[in-house]
Parts: structure tokens; sequence; C-alpha cells
């Protein structure tokens, strides 16, 4: 058995792996984990990932949990172009950098515009009040505003002129939003420009298979009362 | 001007960095930022690092902020120890699993049973309410059990048999409720004798020495009432 990848492309660090193998031609299995089914709280899936989160990977015997920690093992593995960790000191600083911080800042606000917005109203029937609402989306905008004048700046991508894996990893947060229907680009010419070149860089066709469906998230249908009350603990934790 | 680091002791990862420099024979020019006294919000520190934060890293005109990307870069360019943070492609992914994994688990818990418990009540004279310091003790320990069966298991180390990054990580995180009074080691045999083989690889002296702020923390100082008003606005969100 090869490199085995267990994704749900609803989650953004899943998509950015997804793109990764599937753009660098990595060979891999791709083992959906159905997030909404609650398919991660299983026990088969807890051999693979105790944490019972995706992504995770299985190469053989080992198994890794942690995007970030998956993305720097299939770089190093499978030899892909420099670029995406450039072999210089101060650039792969500049995407170790970007990693680190968003974990408690991008991915964090990203992910609670689309469960405040539609995942808990809509799927999970749990209303969420206009000023929590209007708070978690001023925190979206402030940190779309480091991600402009700290990260970006007037590079054409996060790190240099080129793309890396702090691109990857931010794009994907991005279109969680994106998917929510919030207008994350509008009033933000840079940012609008820098996601059409990583869009064309990553390839349009890859790019919209990986987003399909997110894209598609407000037309989820109301979960079972069941799967809802598996699920709601992790949701709550995940987006506090 | 040589490799500056802007610290403060006070922090779990300005103590990971202040560590892995000087056990490394890194020279550099310690800046002391004091947190307690806004010092993090200065215009001049602004210039070091835009996201306000320590620890943060100064190489001539390079400037470096997050904690995991200071150690990285400090690892390349000094070029220490393998064990630190191994080329082997698996023993560096469990540290890079870790480094990615504390930042929304140990990292959160651990801050917050120091401010909950100990700064907020003694330093600042600012009551918490006992559930909310209750729920954050249990998340502390449920924290603890993941850094125990999931990343340390029956290993000398994090990764193995040698020390890396992510043993000086945690082992920061703990001596945070450490320093609240918490008795973290406490019932966690396994957790002690980790512990005891982190200190003895960093050496007494060093270990001591880079815990003489956390360790004494209940004794700071009354804090001046200005300063003291904008410290408790900025850290308020630790109150959850």
């Amino acid at each position: 058995m090869g490199l085995e990848l267990y994704l749900d492309l609803l989650s953004q660090p899943c998509r950015a792996i997804y793109i990764f193998a599937k753009k660098n031609g990595i060979p891999f299995q791709l083992r959906t984990v159905e997030l909404l089914k609650g398919q991660h709280l299983s026990d088969a899936f807890a051999q693979v990932n105790p944490l019972k989160k995706v992504p995770a990977l299985k190469d053989g015997d080992f198994t890794l949990s942690e995007s970030v920690a998956i993305l720097l093992y299939l770089f190093h593995k499978y030899k892909v172009p420099d670029y995406w960790y450039p072999q210089d000191l101060q650039a792969r600083a500049r995407v170790d950098e970007y990693l680190a911080w968003q974990h408690t800042a991008l991915r964090r606000n990203c992910l609670r515009a689309l469960w405040h917005k539609v995942m808990l109203p809509v799927v999970m029937g749990e209303q969420i009040s206009s000023e929590l609402l209007a708070a978690t989306l001023a925190e979206l905008d402030v940190t779309l505003q480091v991600l402009e004048d700290k990260f970006l700046q007037d590079k054409a991508f996060l790190v240099g002129p080129q793309i890396s894996l702090a691109d990857l990893v931010a794009i994907t947060e991005l279109m969680h939003p994106v998917g929510a229907g919030c207008q994350v680009f509008e009033g933000r010419p840079k940012l609008a420009a820098w996601y059409r070149r990583v869009e064309a860089a990553v390839g349009e066709d890859l790019f919209r298979e990986a987003h399909e469906v997110i894209l598609k998230v407000k037309d989820t249908p109301p979960a079972d009362p069941t799967v809802k009350q598996k699920l709601m603990p992790g949701v709550l934790a995940m987006i506090r | 001007m040589g490799l500056e680091l802007y610290l403060d002791l006070l922090s779990q990862p300005c103590r990971a960095v202040y560590i892995f420099a000087k056990k490394n024979g890194i020279p550099f020019q310690l800046r002391t930022v004091e947190l307690l006294k806004g010092q993090h919000y200065t215009d001049s520190f602004a210039q070091v690092n835009s996201l306000r934060k320590v620890p943060a890293l100064k190489d001539g005109d390079f400037t470096l902020a997050e904690s995991v990307a200071i150690l990285l870069y400090l690892s390349r360019k000094y070029k220490t120890p393998d064990h630190w943070y191994p080329q082997d492609l698996r023993a560096r992914a469990r540290v890079d699993e870790y480094l990615s994994w504390q930042h929304t688990a140990l990292r959160s818990c651990c801050t917050r049973a120091l401010w909950q418990k100990m700064m907020f009540p003694v330093v600042l004279g600012q009551p918490v309410p006992q559930e909310t310091l209750s729920s954050t003790l249990a998340d502390l320990d449920s924290c603890l059990q993941l850094l125990e069966d999931r990343f340390l298991r029956d290993q000398d180390f994090i990764t193995g048999s040698q020390i890396s990054v992510a043993d000086l990580m945690a082992i920061e995180e703990l001596m945070h409720p450490v320093g609240a009074g918490c008795q973290v080691f406490e019932n966690r045999p396994k957790l002690a004798k980790w512990r005891q083989r982190v200190e003895a690889v960093v050496g007494e002296d060093l270990f001591r020495e880079a815990h003489a702020v956390i360790l004494k923390v209940k004794d700071t100082p009354p804090l001046d009432p200005a300063v003291k008003e904008n410290l408790l606005h900025s850290v308020r969100s630790l109150l959850q």
C-alpha cells in the first residue's frame, strides 16, 4: 500500500494538501473522511490519527497528522520544486513564519467565519446572534489586513516572486469565508490580484476541483440530530 | 550589529528560544521586552515585529517573528547538532507535527492556566470565576494526557531517543502552569521523568536561569495603574 491521504475537502488544510500532492504529481490513494457524517470519529480512523482530525497521512506503517507537518514531509520525500519551501535561509524562514502565525490567526478566523455564517445556523440549526457574527467578520477583516500588510506587502506571492507552501495554506483558508458568501476580496485589490496569481500558478482546473465542496457548502442539508449531537462538542472546541 | 533576540522570559516560546541559543553557544544580544510593562507595544519594537509579539529576531536587517520559525532559522544558520531538528524524514516529521499541534493545544491551555490562576487574581488583583479556572485546568489536564499518550509515548523524548526543539517548546509550556503553582508533574511519573531528562540535557544552571522569571511570577511588584489598565485590556481574551 503506497501513500494514503485521509482528507475531506470541506477542510482548509486538506485542500492545501490535495492541491500540493496533485500539482506535484505525487501518487497517492485518496481516503475521503466525511466530517459532516462524523467519519473522523470512527475507531478505524483513530488508527490513522488518534487525534481524530483531518488531514492525516499514512505511508506504509508511518502515520502523520497536522497539515504543516504533512506538507513538509511530502516536500522532502518527493523532491518537488524548491520554490515551495526554498533552500535560501531567509526565504524558508519567511515560509515558516507564515505557517506558524496562521494557526491562531487566519485559520481561526476563517473557520469561525464559515461556522458562524453558514455551518452552525444552516447545517446545525444553531442560532448565531448578529453581534457574534459581526464580531467574527470584524476579526477576519483585521487578519486580512495583517495578511496584506505584514506578509504579502508588494510582493507577487507571500514570501517572494514565486508561490510557496505559505500561499497554498493561505488561499485555502480564504476560500472558507468565500464559500460562506463573504466578499473577502472586495475592496482588497492587492489580495484579489494575489489570489488570481495563486490560482494561475496552481492551475484553474485543479483549483476548481479542490474547491468544489467548499463552494457548494451553503447547499449542505441540515444535519441529522444524532449526527449533530456527535459533532457539536468537537465543533465548539474547534471554533472557540 | 550581530544577532539580536527580543525576549521576555515570562513568555513560554521566549524561554525555548533563549535555552536553544544559549545551549548551542549562539552569540546574541538579548533585548528584553517587558510584556507586563507593555514594551511590546512601542513603535520601536514594532519596527522589529509589526505583530507586536515576542519572541522576535533581528539579524542585520532581517527580522523574524514566530518562535518556531526562529528556532528553525537558528538551527540552520548556526548548524546546531542534528538531533535538535533531525534530517531524518520521519523524525523531522514528528518534530513538525508537535510544533504544529502545540499552537492551538498546549500553548492555549498553559497560557490560560497561568493567567487565570496567577496573573489575573494575584498580580493584577482581578478575580477569576471558579468555573472558568476549573474548565481551564480540565483542558490543561486533557492536553497533558495527549502530550503523554500521543507525543511522548514510551520514548525518552518527543521524537524518540534524543532531545529536539519539540521537547524545548513542550517543557516551556509546562513551566507556565508550574509558575502558577499547578502540580503538573504530580501523578504523572512519565512526564516527570521526561522533565528530568530534558533538564539534564539542557543543564541545571541554564534551566534555572531560563526559569528565574516564571518561577517568581507571584512576586511581581504592583504595576503602575495606567500600565495595569492597558495590560488588563490587552489580555481580556485570556479570561475565557
